[in-house]
């Protein structure tokens, strides 16, 4: 059920080649699946082992074995409540913020087991950023929304400053709605735009995974077509999770998809497979609509 | 694969444990934090302690039992002192039990009427009028006592003098009327919309709902409300001071000038010689009253917490 | 049928009101008492305005009393209120913020946390009086600051650290969770995040709690009756150290202690409407504060 990849040593991404910027392609998507790229082997950059989660007395995750390929889109789906939000919170360690949480076995990002009590939360999310189901932007200018994640992390200059609100606005695809009114506030911008701001916000810190809660669920039609175009071109420099409810969007941003219900992890496996020959009834009747 | 090890979030996890230089900056202000925190804590103890450690000469001295014994506050006797606060407490709780007959059922109208019968626009010009009457200095409140409802109150009653335990009562009332009718009014907000529904749906008109049902729901609520109305009654100083005539007799009735604990600190403080037997024993009286309106600021703050968590 | 009759009964459906008697008599009762509190607080004020105001002047204004204080003004006990009220915001308002940061921020969700709230409510129902006590004990004995500003202004802080520390995580809680997480998740330690973007929404409105302990503060006599008011003093205090005069012990005075007290009375009810006028804008701006901060929040 698991993705099988012999490639468990890390080759760093150069740093040039991650902030370079990406053109518009929006073929990317259907190239997916043609066997050259199939062939690529690919390195794994998380790697959950038997890994369970706890609300208190109540599990909500079970034994969830799985493997992430590095940039690729993976995406979670599953009826509300099956734990696919739970367990995209805890590759980055939000559900720390929830009392009463407890895990048990692992979850190796980059070759090392985030749970064990050495690591650095923080530093844990610098390389793991996380988009938000609502838009959330900070009650900032847009400049210091984008900004914010690398001042917080030491950076002072203006002028570098400047080159990474610019850089992360033009990835995300927002710098040329947005270029000349830097100063006004992230929260006068529309739904969509403020996604796209937030996703710059986590662009701007460097992360190498991208996690995204539903990240379309709040947006209009026009709005999500923007978003999903944005993360086909980030998959070639970072590795995206992202959960989702509509199977649609699944089918048409992810190159690997997993299907969770009731906890546990029932289905992971190329989403041209799943969708096509989807390998346990649960995931047929599942996609097909029969329940969820 | 075996299970690699269980970790981390046991306990609540707001503090994030980790080994990075930063931690350490972060667990420094956290401790900083936590030591405000405390603050509360370490205040209430420190009143306790400096009040009880300031008594005890005078408990060495006078002997608890004699605090309580049937007699006067005569400290200043030349020949036998006498240090008896029972008229002190029987003044204290004429003047709280009376503010209470007094601004108990009107606190708990208003807040009825509030929470239940005002309409949103009606609530919001009603409630800061509540809370102007909070923000009235206790003193000048004494001042009006003394100057405006004393006389009246001589006049309907026939007396000589209308500075006495009722007019403390009512000014005292006042003072604690703000308190009662907005906690008294959140108990009453606190109650589920179901139990209205429920009962509007039976054919029950919006008071039989009120009397019935709701105010039921709500009365620990109430009665806590009551209670911290009671203590802040109790610990009243300025109004009492001026309106009551602190009287050290024993009252008869609310038409008698009464001494309250506070007020009897009050006037006593200023002119008694320190380290004094007299001064410990203000001090004690201090404590005394500390520990009454403790208990009963802590019994209604019970009270309260168990009806919240009801619903 | 018999449903239709029933229906019909009913107020809803039948469009005119069912008058009930009782509930018209208990409404009627409801509405008088609100009525009485309403005129209880009129008369109030308007006693004392109507026989203060009048003896507002700018002399009484800027004026030390004479006289034995039977003339002239009241401008030191205006002078010491104000010093006493800054002192005692200065020392509770950190206090203040940091400890609503500690309860709502970081404790955890325990038996500590829920000693220090029954604290924090407790200590708010603490007779100003035996605080009084407690200042003379430390401020003014144990740490030797004499009957001053300083033993005042401290004693003061105490009195109105609930408030400010009830009013302070009132505006916490009105952060929204999103900020937190977003800031968190982009890699912000918890001090990070509580500095750059807790803090700064939450200003505003901690603000309305700094105020409403000031107007706490200014108004209260119990607590500097022995700890640094001054029964009369010629002169403005002009160290921490030094006695002062306040409005409100001012008017305990004018009303209770002095020798000619009806004589005096003008000055009392000036000193009130004053001390009165003082509280009330005190009251206001935060009332007004917290009205615009709560708009903005609710925009937001």
């Amino acid at each position: 059920m698991t993705i099988i990849n012999s490639h468990l040593e890390q080759k760093p991404v150069p740093e040039e080649e991650k902030v370079k910027l990406i053109s518009i392609d929006t073929a990317k998507g259907k190239q997916k699946d043609d066997l050259s790229a199939k062939n690529k082997t690919k390195e794994v950059k998380v790697k959950v082992n038997n890994f369970s989660f706890y609300y208190g007395d109540k599990q909500a995750l079970q034994n969830i074995n799985m493997e992430i390929t590095t940039n690729e889109v993976t995406a979670l789906i599953g009826p509300s409540g099956c734990g696919k939000t739970t367990f995209l919170r805890t590759i980055n360690r939000m559900n720390d913020l929830i009392p009463g949480t407890r895990v048990e076995g692992e979850v190796i990002v980059s070759g090392q087991n985030i749970y064990q009590p050495a690591v650095d939360v923080v530093e844990l999310r610098r390389k793991v950023g996380l988009v938000f189901q609502q838009p959330n932007p900070f009650p900032k200018s847009i400049y210091e929304n984008v900004a914010y994640g690398p001042k917080i992390h030491g950076k002072r200059k203006k002028e570098v400053l400047d080159e990474i609100v610019e850089e992360s606005l033009k990835q995300a695809a927002l710098w040329d709605e947005v270029k000349d009114r830097l100063k006004e506030s992230g929260l006068s911008l529309s739904g969509g735009q403020q996604q796209r701001l937030c996703i710059a916000r986590v662009l701007a810190v460097k992360p190498e995974i991208i996690l995204m809660d539903e990240p379309t669920s709040a947006l209009d039609p026009v709005a999500t077509q923007r978003i999903e175009d944005l993360i086909r071109e980030l998959s070639a420099d970072y590795t995206i999770i992202i959960v989702t409810h509509n199977m649609q969007q699944a089918a048409r941003i992810s190159d690997f998809t997993a299907f969770f219900l009731l906890g546990e992890l029932v289905e992971c496996g190329r989403t041209a497979q799943i969708f096509t020959r989807p390998g346990d009834t649960r995931t047929e009747e599942y996609i097909t609509g029969r329940f969820g | 694969m075996a299970l690699a090890g269980v970790c981390g979030a046991r306990r609540a996890c707001k503090d994030e444990r980790g080994s990075a230089m930063h931690n350490f900056k972060e667990n420094m202000i956290k401790r900083f934090f936590m030591l405000n925190g405390l603050l509360s804590i370490v205040i209430l103890l420190g009143i306790f302690y400096l009040l009880l450690s300031r008594s005890l000469p005078a408990l060495q001295e006078v002997g608890l039992k004699n605090f309580f014994a049937p007699g006067y506050w005569k400290p200043t006797a030349f020949a036998t002192p006498q240090y008896s606060m029972l008229n002190l407490i029987r003044g204290t709780f004429m003047v709280g039990a009376g503010s209470l007959l007094f601004a108990v059922p009107l606190g708990v109208a208003c807040a009825t009427y509030l929470a239940e019968v005002a309409g949103s626009r009606e609530r919001e010009v009603l409630k800061p009028i509540i809370e102007i009457l909070a923000g009235i200095p206790s003193v000048v409140l004494g001042f009006f006592g003394l100057v405006v409802l004393s006389p009246i109150i001589a006049q309907i009653f026939g007396l000589n003098s209308g500075i006495n335990a009722l007019n403390g009562s009512i000014l005292v009332g006042i003072m604690a009327l703000p308190t009662i009718v907005s906690l008294a009014e959140d108990a009453i907000s606190a109650v589920p919309q179901s139990y209205r529904h429920a009962s509007l749906a039976l054919g029950a008109t919006r008071w039989q709902t009120i009397l019935r049902v709701i105010l039921p729901a709500a009365l620990s609520g109430i009665i806590a409300a009551s209670m911290l109305g009671m203590g802040r009654a109790v610990g009243e100083t300025m109004t009492v001071l001026m309106a009551t005539g602190n009287a050290l007799a024993k009252p008869g009735s609310f038409f008698d000038s009464v001494r309250t604990l506070s007020a009897n600190i009050a006037i006593e403080m200023g002119e008694v010689p320190m380290g004094s037997i007299h001064y410990h024993s203000l001090f004690f009286v201090g404590l005394v009253l500390f520990i009454i309106t403790f208990v009963i600021n802590l019994l209604a703050d019970i009270i309260f917490q168990r009806y919240r968590e009801e619903f | 049928m018999r449903v239709t009759e029933i229906l019909k009964q009913g107020k809803i459906i039948s469009g005119k009101r069912r008058r009930d008697w009782r509930q018209e008599v208990a409404f009627f009762c409801l509405r008088i008492s609100m009525l009485l509190v309403f005129l209880i607080l009129l008369m109030i004020l308007f006693d004392i305005t109507q026989k203060g105001f009048g003896v507002i002047s700018w002399s009484f204004l800027t004026e030390a009393p004479r006289s034995g204080m039977k003339e002239g003004g009241i401008y030191p006990a205006i002078v010491g209120t104000f010093y006493v009220t800054l002192i005692a915001t200065f020392f509770a308002v950190p206090l203040g913020i940091m400890a609503a940061i500690y309860l709502n921020e970081y404790a955890l969700q325990g038996r500590l946390n829920r000693l220090i709230r029954i604290s924090l409510r407790n200590m708010a129902g603490v007779p100003s009086i035996v605080f009084g006590l407690f200042g003379v004990a430390l401020f003014v004995q144990l740490m030797g600051f004499k009957p001053s500003l300083l033993a005042a202004g401290l004693t003061l802080g105490l009195l109105t650290l609930p408030v400010t520390v009830t009013a302070a995580e009132e505006a916490l809680k009105a952060v929204p969770k999103s900020y937190r997480e977003g800031g968190l998740a982009l890699g912000a330690t918890q001090w990070q995040m509580i500095k750059t973007l807790v803090l700064p929404s939450a200003i505003p409105g901690m603000l309305t709690g700094v105020i409403l302990g000031l107007s706490r503060a200014a108004g209260e006599t119990a607590p500097i009756l022995f700890t640094g008011a001054a029964f009369f003093l010629p002169y403005l205090p002009n160290s921490p150290f030094s006695q002062f005069m306040a409005l409100p012990y001012h008017l305990f005075i004018l009303a209770t202690q002095h020798h000619d007290i009806s004589g005096v009375r003008p000055l009392a009810y000036g000193t009130a409407f004053v001390l009165l006028v003082l509280v009330f804008l005190l009251n206001l701006s935060a009332v007004l504060l917290r009205y615009r901060y709560r708009k903005k929040i609710k925009q937001a």
